[in-house]
């Protein structure tokens, strides 16, 4: 079954081959500084070598707004996003690819009962507006000094279009390559923890992990994508919405190719915020949205009399059509694939106050022993999904809805059990030693929440608690504990 | 693309350089020809119109050879037809040099010595727009700040050129000494080297087009 469900991860690939490569390589095209072949080639290159060196993690923000659970539904919320990415190339329109698998994923939490977190939406949502706003700011802020330079030193004519091709194609390599290590997770993420490969070693040295050949075949379809579909989509972003000029085309490539660089970089939020700066929220951005912010930043530093307002009316509502069409095929697909095909699209998630959470529950309300009071009710009741459990939560705390997050992640059931076979399969390269002994010791134990299991191991061994207050060992520290879920479930390769 | 590029792009560059000096050559030879005319040098004159004849020739192959350039490795895509067209136009003004020297050969004409000191004005101002509009295109293939002023100069030799070649067919028209064919003859060899600065005014206004499409 694999092979099939993998299908739609390829086409989603394709897809954003076609769609996304013209946000890197658009303008450089459209202007004829660089041959659609050229381009294509470097493309691909690029994004295969960034989706395969850095595409690792891309995905946490989305991992948060909704779990897919079964492979399915990874199959038609990766094969959703597809359709409409590709029915938005058939248009010409530049969409964005996580825009699709975001619509997609909540058209899987409505379809599932699941809940869509409106705090990560709300940090996505927030990107749609800063991510072109902050392109227009860069192309902005790097066109005026590169023109007065080049005003000023009086550069010949053919000199300054050598050097513009070359910055076009460095632009473009360095564009692909973020593309590639930042949507390679939307597209290839979900089938990680099921693909059954084995870590290859290339000429004694170099070793690919599964995921990283799974990236690989990601790349490669990204890559078709790119040779066969990108070309149309490629000339309305480089001439559609308003002409550029050949510098004009490198700075848009390259303030579109530094916002994603922004909202990728562990080094440069870390960097802001040790001088004191608000840190960047590290989301996957959209470089449709990046590449058109930075195109209309041109268009209004020249007075924006050249902008072409029709199309860039026309690409803006394909922003809010591409969710909203995502969410919609979703929702409608996954029904007949449960209903027709008699496929498990999603593993249902229980909601229970068992005494464990309740326990919780009474500590986290201590000062208030009314919430307490006004949620006894509902002590050891099942419920069938997150909606039924929140609006249940939501009807007796109507003065609390703060307090309803921690809740219902307390009640939430994970029953897992750690088995002697479980604890074979965890990679010893990846635990320490000390990390897989806590868990040996634990063998033959029930968990029904999986908050509790990350307790009972932090309380265990040192080696599991939270040692620090940086963000990155926690993150690296929920990296490993989800890692450790997935094998004891049995998937031996787990997802990292 | 590579480093092919690269040496192509110089070797361009040089070649536009060169194609530009060929234009002012002509402009030269021109004026030199026209007073060697007026002097009555015959040989020295013939002289002038072969090296004329020869740089015209020189800068047909250059500009073919740029243009050719320029569509096979599609250098300058954004300006290329704008420039094929300056280069096109600056080889009219070298045409219409050599054009009027060989008609300086065959028609002979007969200059009263009144008009000898005007018409080697007109020829000077004429060549003078010649000159600066081979400086503007110089400017414009750097995208130098002194384009403006090169191109305001060919108009002001423009300008000049008007006043002096209307005195001169004044002058002509109210001599009685002339009959009316043999004024009509000196008439067209002031229109047309007057006709030379307005064609360089002419490349001077499509420059400034040029010039503001390119403008960043």
């Amino acid at each position: 079954m694999l092979p099939l469900f993998l299908s739609s991860g390829l086409f989603l690939g394709w897809s954003l081959g076609a769609n996304d490569a013209s946000n890197v390589f658009g303008t450089a095209v459209a202007s004829r500084m660089v041959r659609f072949r050229t381009a294509a080639v470097i493309c691909s290159v690029f994004v295969i070598l960034g989706a395969v060196a850095g595409g690792s993690g891309a995905s946490h923000t989305l991992g948060q707004l909704g779990a897919v659970n079964a492979l399915a539904g990874a199959f038609m919320v990766a094969f959703s996003a597809a359709v409409t990415v590709y029915m938005m190339t058939v248009a010409r329109y530049p969409v964005s690819t996580s825009q699709a698998i975001v619509g997609a994923i909540i058209g899987w939490n409505l379809f599932s009962g699941s809940l869509t977190d409106p705090e990560s939406l709300s940090k996505i949502v927030m990107t749609w507006v800063a991510c072109p706003v902050l392109a227009a700011f860069f192309a902005v802020a790097m066109y005026v000094p590169i023109a007065r330079v080049i005003r000023g030193t009086s550069i010949h004519i053919l000199t300054q279009d050598t050097m513009t091709r070359w910055g076009l194609i460095l632009a473009g390599a360095f564009g692909s390559y973020a593309l590639g290590a930042n949507n390679i997770a939307n597209v290839m993420g979900v089938f990680v923890p099921v693909a059954p490969f084995h870590d290859i070693t290339l000429f004694g040295r170099l070793t690919l992990t599964p995921a990283q050949q799974l990236f690989f075949l990601g790349g490669v379809a990204i890559a078709a994508g790119v040779f066969t579909y990108s070309r149309r989509v490629m000339m309305t972003v480089g001439s559609g919405i308003v002409r550029l000029t050949p510098v004009g085309a490198f700075v848009v490539v390259t303030a579109h190719s530094l916002v994603l660089f922004v909202f990728s970089s562990q080094e440069l939020s870390n960097a802001l915020r040790a001088v004191g700066l608000p840190a960047i929220p590290l989301v996957p951005v959209s470089s449709s949205q990046a590449i058109v912010g930075a195109v209309i930043g041109i268009g209004l530093l020249k007075g924006g009399g050249g902008i072409r307002w029709r199309t860039l009316g026309g690409i803006a509502s394909s922003w809010i059509t591409t969710p909203v069409c995502a969410t919609a095929i979703c929702f409608i697909s996954l029904f007949f694939l449960q209903n027709v095909f008699g496929q498990k699209t999603y593993r249902p998630v229980h909601y229970e106050l068992t005494p464990a959470a309740w326990e919780r529950v009474i500590d986290m309300t201590a000062e208030d022993p009314t919430v307490r009071e006004r949620l006894e009710d509902l002590y050891m009741e099942r419920f069938a999904d997150a909606a039924q459990f929140r609006d249940a939560l939501r009807t007796r705390l109507p003065d609390a809805q703060e307090r309803i997050k921690p809740i219902m992640q307390l009640a939430e059931m994970d029953p897992i059990r750690i088995t002697a076979e479980g604890v074979q399969m965890i990679d010893h390269n990846y635990l320490t030693p000390e990390e897989i002994q806590a868990v040996e010791e634990l063998s033959g134990q029930a968990f029904t929440h999986r908050w509790r299991l990350a307790e009972v191991l932090a309380e265990q061994s040192p080696a599991w608690r939270k040692r620090t207050e940086s963000n990155e060992s926690e993150a690296e520290r929920m990296r490993r504990l989800k890692y450790l879920f997935d094998v004891l479930r049995g998937n031996p390769n787990g997802s990292r | 693309m590579g480093f092919g590029i690269l040496k192509i792009q110089v070797g361009l560059q040089k070649q536009l350089d060169e194609f530009l000096n060929q234009v002012s050559e002509a402009g030269l030879l021109f004026r030199q020809g026209v007073t060697l005319y007026l002097l009555e040098n015959e040989e020295a004159f013939d002289e002038k119109l072969e090296q004329i004849t020869t740089v015209e020739h020189r800068g047909d192959e250059k500009r073919r050879s740029i243009e050719e350039k320029l569509y096979l490795k599609t250098l300058i895509p954004e300006s290329r037809s704008d420039v094929l067209q300056l280069l096109e136009r600056m080889d009219t003004l070298l045409d219409s040099c050599k054009a009027m020297l060989w008609q300086f050969k065959i028609e002979l004409p007969d200059i009263p010595e009144e008009m000898h000191k005007d018409l080697k004005e007109l020829a000077e101002q004429s060549m003078e727009s010649v000159e600066a509009i081979v400086r503007s295109a110089r400017a414009f293939f750097r995208s130098s700040p002194e384009l403006r002023d090169h191109i305001h100069k060919v108009s002001y030799w423009e300008a000049e050129c008007d006043k002096v070649s209307i005195r001169m067919m004044m002058a002509l028209y109210r001599r009685d000494d002339l009959t009316l064919c043999h004024k009509s003859q000196l008439k067209d060899f002031i229109r047309r080297i007057a006709l030379i600065s307005d064609k360089a005014e002419d490349v001077a206004d499509r420059l400034s087009i040029y010039a503001i499409k390119r403008m960043l």
